[in-house]
């Protein structure tokens, strides 16, 4: 779990400093977004020339799955103040999530220590989140201009798409999705290209598994 | 306040919101329709390919079947299948656009 963040935190980095938006943006994206799909996202389009509206309107499309953690985690943390679920919420990532659900069950049947248990998790993450992006933005300025540092994001998306693709829909919902991206950008949809791939292929695939069940 | 700035606050509101939606607010509140569900479960993959083929099929900004950049997505694309290893499909997609680069 906390291997597998590190590369990605670190492509975070570099890629923030050798597309010029320094070491502080690449702190700042880290600590105030905190989930590094949609940093890499608002990178390539702010670095493609989109703007700021377009860069996280890309951001919120990817993070909406978070709904979904969050609808699934609140019956668990009841018991808990607005405060602590409020603090809980920033910290909420797929790993952390993924860890929870399935710990919980085995370890805190009785509730109490689940939230300490989460957030020992979930700030674990946090801390080397945030080093790896520090680590990658210092290696990222020693890096040769020529070494080509931005195909490591489509490379970052390759990597969390692979395993996405376990069913007929989610596969359709990815074709449908990629092809759409591509025609929107070539007809001059410029970095909105992104939304409008997603919400074709969300479409596809809902329309995909409505038909199987 | 520069367009980078103002990118991540508001990507970052709009997913601090998301995050504290239910677990913050709604708590008591937590059946999503199927249909919503459904709606949800599609959007890790479509984002992504969204995000994907246009980087490796357009990458100069107009569709290019014929470039390095697709050929080392594919080969890294195999190795994430195969091996699920953030680290090495960097490696192996970042070594094959090098070396077709090189030729």
């Amino acid at each position: 779990m906390l291997i597998g963040i590190v590369p990605f935190g670190l492509v975070v980095g570099a890629t923030s400093v050798s597309d010029h938006f320094g070491i502080a943006a690449a702190v700042g994206s880290s600590t105030i977004i905190f989930a590094g799909a949609s940093q890499l996202a608002v990178l390539q389009a702010l670095a493609s020339g989109g703007s700021a509206l377009v860069a996280a309107v890309a951001a919120w499309t990817i993070n909406l799955r978070i709904l979904l953690y969050s609808a699934s985690l609140a019956p668990e943390l009841t018991h808990e103040t607005t405060r602590r679920r409020l603090l809980a919420s920033y910290f909420l990532t797929d790993q952390a999530y993924a860890v929870c659900i399935t710990r919980w069950k085995i370890e805190h049947s009785d509730r109490a220590g689940r939230l300490s248990y989460y957030l020992g998790a979930a700030v674990t993450l946090w801390v080397v989140w945030q080093i790896s992006t520090i680590v990658g933005a210092l290696v990222g300025s020693a890096v040769p201009a020529d070494v080509p540092l931005d195909f490591a994001i489509p490379l970052v998306f390759l990597v969390l798409l692979v395993p996405t693709l376990t069913s007929v829909p989610a596969v359709v919902a990815a074709a449908a999705g990629g092809a759409a991206a591509v025609a929107a950008a070539e007809l001059g949809a410029g970095e909105l290209y992104i939304v409008a791939g997603a919400a074709v292929g969300i479409v596809a695939g809902a329309i995909a598994e409505a038909r199987r069940s | 306040m520069s367009r980078v700035w103002t990118a991540i606050l508001l990507a970052g509101a709009g997913t601090y919101a998301m995050r504290a939606s239910f677990l913050g607010f709604a708590h008591r509140l937590t059946t999503l329709s199927p249909w919503l569900q459904r709606v949800l479960r599609q959007i890790p993959p479509a984002a992504l390919a969204s995000l994907v083929a246009p980087a490796l099929l357009r990458p100069s900004g107009h569709l290019d079947v014929t470039q390095a950049r697709l050929l080392a997505g594919v080969a890294a694309g195999l190795i994430a299948w195969r091996t699920r290893s953030t680290l090495l499909t960097l490696v192996v997609g970042m070594g094959v656009l090098l070396l077709l680069r090189a030729l």
